[in-house]
């Protein structure tokens, strides 16, 4: 099933006088149960492709589709209900509430959902035990690892049961060692039927990825299957 | 509708959470507030007070009385020096208005002094003593802790009796044991046959019954001023409200005829009623009501642009909690919301706070025997104002914030 389709997306940044051409001309279409690496040197437009197909922003031409819904003509309200209820997003500087605990910021996404607490505590709960972090639920972001942080970051994403899980460089700050370690729990997620699409610089994160797609300069280079690790008897189409 | 509660309750819990983590910096932001509110409500419990203590005075004094004078004592369109010239009013006049009139319930002569009243080493300075008939009481609602109100016998004798008001008889007798004994008024001797109960108008000033003492008023003349130089007042008493002004036209066509005025000739006294008093008080609340939303629109002005001020870098601080929030799906109304109820949160803080000095404040005053109590209305009172002050100074930060682009805010740093 299709969950994403763009078609001719361009992105483009005034700075002064200047223009920027963060995106050019990118088409693309990810199905459900993929398992997407995006990658590219520095500046080729990777965050903002991931922003885009997060709904955080809008192409400044050009169509997206997500499922049925065409996002470029979405406004504020619409655009947030889609970023709550069908994507998960995780970052490489992880973005959780400082103030607030692991459980609490688990369960954000869900107060936005108007979910009511007691079902809220519950699910919160249940998405940290399945990244690992059954006994840090009480713990502020400070108070915990960079790998666990991450972790909590993860639990979040997943908690709205999302379509898609979008993650921009979620290795990014983290020791190899550590990064692995979050890329293992991304194999996991996927295996259980999850839609992955991961930003990355290294090589061997990409590999655990079943379809690389390479950018620069704002154009997609290359687009493909570089694995057979699918869960046997689910197709992956690709265009 | 269930969304939208569902949301400002989040947003209360979320805004108590971010109130919390910066203590400090909200007390001192709320002090406009604070300071607004008590204004506000301590202004408001004076108005009433004064107003409370003016009803339970006419009350005393007996609400449907007219008070024939030589002096108009609210009405300033009388030029001084006319009302100065006036013949005065003497027992004479008094005795044939009484003679005269049908109407009245009941009419006495009323001459006052201020006199120094002195029990053994007690004394009480400049005492309103006021001289007067027997049938003063009449004219009144006054009441009775001990005693009674000198008699016909002892007013038409000139006998040296008092009547003395709670007040004066609480300081001079703070065992209760006035009644009977005699007191020194001016350096003569009086026998307390009577003593009032508290009245309760410290208003009233010089006709709070409280601070006076009364008299027959042979003794004013004979003692204290000569009746030739003294304009008396006379105290008229209507049978009802709806007789008030029968009344009072028959006591001008008297008073004129008294005074041997002619057609042309403008009346040489004045009928002075209560409503002139009402007046005055009304003139002093104005007073007080001006300067205290004076003071409590300076303040919550200066509160709101604090609170303003305050709001705009909270939300500056935590721009990227915006944009996070965003990201997972935070819809701008929310954002919105979650900042006007911060706003408000703080506001309403400031408020108890000020109601909470406003209290202390209503005890101190009430040691003072200024009437004031803190009543529901201002509680209200004191929550509309601080909660409509946080919403107002808390839109326009709470809009940036909504406004901001999810993507930049993740950004910032
Ligand atoms: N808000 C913005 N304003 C102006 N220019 C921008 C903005 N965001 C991105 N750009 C520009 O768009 C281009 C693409 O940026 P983008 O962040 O997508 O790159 P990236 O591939 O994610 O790079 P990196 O690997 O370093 O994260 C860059 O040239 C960048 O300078
Ligand atoms: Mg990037």
């Amino acid at each position: 099933m299709n969950i994403i389709t763009i078609e001719h997306i361009a992105k483009v940044y005034q700075v002064g006088m200047e223009e920027v051409h963060a995106l050019r001309d990118v088409s693309l279409r990810i199905d459900k149960n993929e398992y997407v690496a995006i990658m590219g040197p520095s500046g080729s437009g990777k965050s903002t492709l991931m922003n885009m197909l997060g709904c955080l922003d809008t192409p400044t031409s050009g169509l997206y589709n997500f499922k049925d819904h065409n996002v470029s003509q979405m406004n504020d309200n619409e655009l947030a209900t889609i970023r709550n209820k069908e994507i998960g997003f995780v970052f490489q500087t992880f973005n959780l509430l400082p103030r607030s605990d692991a459980l609490h910021n688990v369960e954000l996404p869900l107060i936005y959902a108007g979910i009511t607490s007691h079902e809220r505590k519950e699910r919160a709960a249940a998405a940290l035990e399945s990244v690992g972090l059954a006994d840090r639920m009480h713990h502020k972001p400070n108070e915990l690892s960079g790998g666990q942080r991450q972790r909590v970051a993860i639990a979040r994403a997943l908690v709205t049961n999302p379509s898609i899980i979008l993650a921009d460089e979620p290795t990014g700050n983290l020791d190899s060692k550590t990064g692995e370690d979050i890329m293992l729990l991304f194999n996991e997620i996927f295996e259980q039927g999850n839609t992955i699409i991961l930003v990355t610089h290294e090589e061997y994160i990409a590999e655990h990825a079943a379809r690389i797609i390479r950018l620069r300069d704002g154009l997609i280079e290359s687009d493909e299957n570089v694995s057979d690790r699918f869960i046997p008897g689910k197709k992956v189409s690709v265009d | 509708m269930k969304n939208y509660l569902f949301e400002l309750k989040e947003g209360l819990i979320i805004s108590l959470k971010a109130i919390r983590s910066n203590k400090i910096r909200s007390v001192l932001t709320t002090l406009g507030i604070i300071i607004g509110v008590w204004a506000v409500v301590v202004m408001t419990m004076a108005i009433r007070g004064i107003d409370e203590s003016f009803q339970t005075g006419v009350a005393s004094l007996g609400s449907d009385n007219l008070y024939i004078d030589k002096w108009a004592w609210f009405d300033n369109d009388i030029p001084w020096w006319e009302l100065r010239n006036r013949k005065n009013l003497e027992m004479d006049d008094f005795r044939r208005y009484v003679e005269l009139a049908k109407l009245p319930l009941a009419a006495a002569p009323s001459a006052g002094t201020n006199r120094t009243i002195k029990y053994e080493d007690k004394s009480v300075e400049f005492v309103n003593i006021q001289g007067t008939t027997n049938q003063y009481i009449n004219t009144t609602n006054l009441t009775f802790a001990q005693g009674r109100f000198f008699n016909e016998l002892e007013s038409k004798g000139g006998r040296q009796v008092c009547v003395l008001g709670s007040e004066v008889n609480n300081k001079l007798f703070p065992l209760g044991n006035g009644l009977g004994n005699n007191v020194k008024i001016g350096g003569r001797k009086f026998k307390v046959v009577g003593i009032l109960e508290e009245q309760g108008s410290w208003v009233m000033g010089n006709w709070n019954p409280d601070n006076q003492v009364f008299i027959p008023i042979e003794n004013i003349f004979r003692y204290f001023q000569s009746q030739r130089h003294r304009s008396i007042t006379i105290n008229v008493r209507a049978p009802n409200s709806q007789m008030v002004e029968a009344v009072k036209e028959e006591a001008i066509g008297i008073m004129r005829r008294v005074r041997g005025l002619k057609y042309d000739e403008r009346n040489d006294f004045s009928i002075n009623q209560q409503e002139g008093l009402l007046t005055n008080i009304n003139q002093t609340i104005g007073v007080i009501q001006v300067a205290g939303l004076v003071i409590t629109g300076l303040a919550l002005f200066v509160g709101a642009i604090g609170i303003m001020n305050i709001m705009f870098v909270s939300v500056k601080e935590r721009t990227r909690e915006i944009g996070i929030r965003k990201a997972i799906g935070a819809k701008n109304r929310t954002i919105l919301g979650q900042f006007i109820s911060e706003s408000a949160m703080l506001c309403l803080i400031g408020g108890f706070i000020g109601l909470f000095l406003a209290m202390i404040t209503s005890m101190i005053i009430a040691q003072m025997d200024f009437p004031s109590k803190i009543t529901p209305d201002s509680v209200i009172l004191a929550i509309m104002v601080s909660l409509i002050t946080g919403v107002l100074s808390g839109f326009a930060p709470a809009f940036t914030a909504s406004k901001m682009d999810p993507v930049d805010s993740l950004r910032y740093e």
